[in-house]
């Protein structure tokens, strides 16, 4: 129907870089998207394929680089001129209106009008009606969509697509979020539309799905093309292979030390979903933590790792069940203040939005936590104020000027240390890092990196969370691995791979 | 080049000064009797209560809320003082009078208007209405309170104990100015020195990153709820006083006045930025801004106009500098 030449590809990626502030999301990427088949474009977390598909379809600008449609050059300025010229997005996160109907939110943007300028509901909702029922979907296009379950959501998503008359259609993570049998429809679907010639794009983290459904692969790790070929040549240990083999953070040396007494000991630990009873986030996660241990976190995006952290920081009372003891005592840990009590800190992920107050200063970010330690007669003293802050900033080697700089100011690393100087601050035994090194310079990085082994080496017990497997080999000293919410492995230092690692992330539910 | 650039960035904090000193210099070219020290005290008498709502405006907006019902419950306040002050509690059934002292009578009003300000927070916070509905059903149920309290009609000859809170003269300076000057200087201090400041600037920066840092989120709002309903219950003291009379319909629209002022004074809506001296040049702007513009006969319509272009002016230069940063 659009280009039944299935060798002549319809999109080619040549020679695309992406840089955010100085860091190379993607470097150089070449690609090539064949119509009438599924290209699978696999990586890791952070890997550059979101990033890759933002800038095809034109949610991002390119730095360098050329994306050519048909064998023109395109540089779409936003995603609803990539999907005038069919090329159609349909994100991991649903971008759906959840007070407006079916109808109105597949023509948002689109709307059919009347010659009056009014708009045409009747016929709307025919054709919503029509796409809806290509999809299977039997529901009155009348409904508010958040009355939907997600999977059909997810169903909207992909009409909402094919209302575009789409020549290439971009799948991110499309099943994350849907039952089997939705799976199923789903690939019927995306088969439907493969024989009619469109070219689909489709990122998963399930690779039994790809060899499933898809023809072509295309590997991405760190932001650099390592990969291409067809599924039929490869199999699940060679893509895996592929994903992972990249440098590791081979200059920082981890200093052997001896761990001391167990530290902290979870057992059965679970949190339901707050939305959904029957949903574990966190399900039967037991471990201990030794003084002087650094516990490596892995598993994939919504393994439910940073849950397992805040199960632990006491951000859900009421959801979460299991014992947790520290040095043998079993505590109850219901509020952040509990458990700075009980010694435990969280540098959270995201510290923009959950970690920096970003229009206070340095030092007022520091003492955030430890306003008591720093009070006399009842008013703050600035003077400690300012000693607690300048103390860290000696330490963590923070690059400031003042304390008094505005923390908005600074660099990510810089702003990170400042976060971990706000926690150190508390006198934690047990120190929860979720992706300290997030988007930090490799300097800052490695700094980082020492940091973690010195407090270890202090005596303190350290759980980090990372998506960046090299980074958890070198600084762990044993692995834990979360998958779908579940614990899939636990190796010491001297036995883990990235291999073994990425094949217990990958493990799905039998 | 820098140096410039240093001078101009200085220039910016103290943009609402040089405002103020704008104002006093052309108005008193204007008109003679601005420069005089009659005018002067009667200017600051005439701003000492929206000073004094607007602290606690400034405390409830630095946490990224807001307090609408700050002029309802001024009026309940003021209403229950002289009440208490001329009525007494008589309970005849058990053949029992208890007279208040001024003291007492005014402590009654302030507990009343922490109280409201209480029963705001808990709403704000125990059951996540936003701060505006919550403070919308407040301002009507205080003012129907006000009505029921009265009956509608003006609570009168009060004595002349009252009369000295709001007329009063205390070593040269009108009372209403020592109240007003005491309450901006504790709530400096608070602001400035104390870990429930330190914390009201901390949630409206950031609430997320505040909760994960161990903060007791929905304690610090029923505090600052409550310090907001006590501070306008202290303003309705002072107007009652003032006219010797609790008016059923005092306060009506001094939300207005007080949030104009807390933004001219710099403070963001959003939270987490702003000081108390910024408010109190905000209320001096608009105070000095009436009072000139009645000196110099401008009709009470025209003033309005002007007050609503000048609060623009001030969000659209601080908007500006921002950028500029």
């Amino acid at each position: 129907m659009v280009n039944n030449d299935h060798t002549k590809p319809i999109l080619e990626i040549r020679n695309v870089s992406k840089e955010f502030s100085g860091v190379y999301a993607l470097r150089n990427v070449d690609m090539q998207i064949l119509p009438g088949m599924v290209t699978a474009v696999i990586g890791e977390n952070g890997a550059g394929k979101s990033t890759l598909m933002k800038i095809i379809s034109g949610v991002y600008q390119r730095s360098e680089g050329n994306v050519m449609l048909n064998g023109k050059n395109v540089a779409f300025k936003d995603p609803k001129e990539a999907a005038e010229n069919g090329v159609v997005i349909i994100h991991q996160e649903l971008n759906l209106i959840p007070h407006l109907s079916i109808t109105e939110n597949l023509f948002l943007g689109n709307e059919i009008t009347n010659k009056f300028g009014l708009l045409d509901y009747g016929r709307m909702h025919k054709k919503a009606k029509e796409l809806l029922s290509l999809l299977q979907l039997d529901v009155d296009p009348k409904m508010a969509v958040s009355q939907l379950r997600v999977g059909q959501q997810q169903l909207v998503e992909i009409a909402r697509a094919l209302l575009h008359n789409s020549k290439v259609l971009i799948m991110d993570e499309p099943t994350s979020a849907i039952s089997d049998q939705e799976v199923e429809l789903l690939f019927k679907i995306i088969n439907n539309l493969k024989n009619s010639g469109v070219a689909i794009v489709y990122i998963s983290h399930k690779l039994n799905e790809l060899f499933q459904i898809a023809t072509r692969y295309e590997v991405l790790r760190d932001g650099q093309k390592v990969g291409e070929g067809f599924m039929k040549d490869t199999n699940h240990d060679q893509l895996v292979k592929m994903m992972v083999g990249r440098d590791l953070a081979s200059f920082f040396k981890k200093d052997e030390h001896k761990q001391g007494a167990e530290l902290l000991r979870v057992e059965d630990l679970c949190l339901r979903n707050p939305e959904n009873k029957l949903d574990d986030l966190v399900h039967n996660v037991s471990f201990s933590l030794h003084r002087g241990e650094v516990l490596g976190i892995c598993g994939l995006m919504g393994a439910g790792r940073t849950e397992l952290l805040e199960a632990i920081f006491g951000l859900h009372p009421k959801h979460v069940s299991g014992k947790i003891f520290i040095d043998n005592e079993p505590h109850t840990i219901c509020s952040v203040s509990d458990a700075i009590k009980a010694g435990i800190a969280l540098v959270p992920e995201d510290r923009k939005l959950q970690g920096l107050i970003l229009n206070m200063d340095v030092a007022q970010n520091t003492s955030l936590a430890c306003l008591d330690n720093i009070i006399s007669y009842s008013f703050i003293s600035t003077r400690k104020e300012n000693e607690l802050s300048l103390s860290y900033i000696k330490s963590l080697n923070t690059k400031v000027p003042s304390p008094k700089i505005e923390v908005s100011k600074l660099s990510g690393g810089n702003q990170q240390k400042v976060v971990i100087a706000k926690w150190l601050a508390t006198n934690p035994k047990i120190l929860l890092l979720d992706e300290p090194t997030w988007g930090i310079d490799i300097g800052a990085k490695t700094e980082i990196y020492k940091l973690i082994n010195d407090l270890a080496k202090q005596g303190m017990g350290i759980v980090m969370v990372s998506s960046e497997l090299p980074e958890i080999l070198a600084i762990s000293d044993n692995i834990l691995v979360l998958s779908e919410s579940k614990l899939t492995g636990v190796f010491s230092r001297s036995e883990a791979t990235e291999e073994k690692i990425m094949h217990a992330a990958l493990t799905e539910k039998e | 080049m820098t140096n410039t650039k240093n001078i101009t960035n200085k220039l910016a904090k103290f943009q609402s000064i040089i405002a103020l000193l704008i104002m006093c210099i052309v108005l008193s070219f204007l008109s003679d009797k601005f420069m005089t020290g009659d005018n002067a005290w009667n200017v600051m008498r005439q701003i000492s209560v929206n000073v004094i709502i607007s602290v606690g405006m400034t405390l409830v907006i630095l946490t990224g809320g807001i307090d609408l019902s700050v002029g309802s419950v001024l009026a309940l306040a003021g209403a229950v003082t002289a009440g208490m002050l001329k009525f007494g509690a008589e309970f005849s059934d058990a053949n029992l009078y208890i007279g208040f002292t001024l003291f007492g009578a005014m402590l009654g009003g302030i507990a009343v208007g922490a109280f409201l300000g209480w029963f705001n927070g808990i709403t704000i916070t125990r059951f996540k209405v936003p701060p505006f509905v919550a403070t919308l059903a407040m301002l009507t149920i205080a003012r129907g309170l006000t009505m029921l309290w009265t009956g509608g009609f003006p609570i009168t000859g009060l004595g002349d104990n009252m009369a000295f809170i709001g007329t009063g003269w205390f070593l040269g300076i009108p009372m209403p100015v020592w109240i007003s000057a005491f309450v901006v200087l504790a709530a400096v201090v608070l602001t400035k020195k104390t870990k429930l400041g330190r914390h009201i600037y901390a949630i409206g920066g950031n609430e997320t990153a505040s909760r994960l840092s161990g903060l007791k989120i929905s304690k610090v709002k029923i505090i600052v709820y409550s310090l907001a309903g006590a501070l306008s219950a202290i303003g309705g003291i002072i107007i009652t006083s003032r006219l010797d009379s609790a008016q059923p319909n005092a306060g009506m629209g001094f939300e207005l006045d007080s949030i104009a002022a807390v933004v001219i004074g710099g403070t963001s809506l959003s939270g987490g930025k702003g000081t108390i001296l910024g408010t109190v040049q905000g209320a001096l702007i608009i105070g000095i801004l009436n009072n000139g513009l009645v000196l110099l006969n401008v009709s009470p319509f025209w003033q309005q106009v002007v007050k609503g272009f000048i609060i623009l002016l001030a969000v659209v230069v601080e908007k500006l500098n921002s950028k500029k940063e």
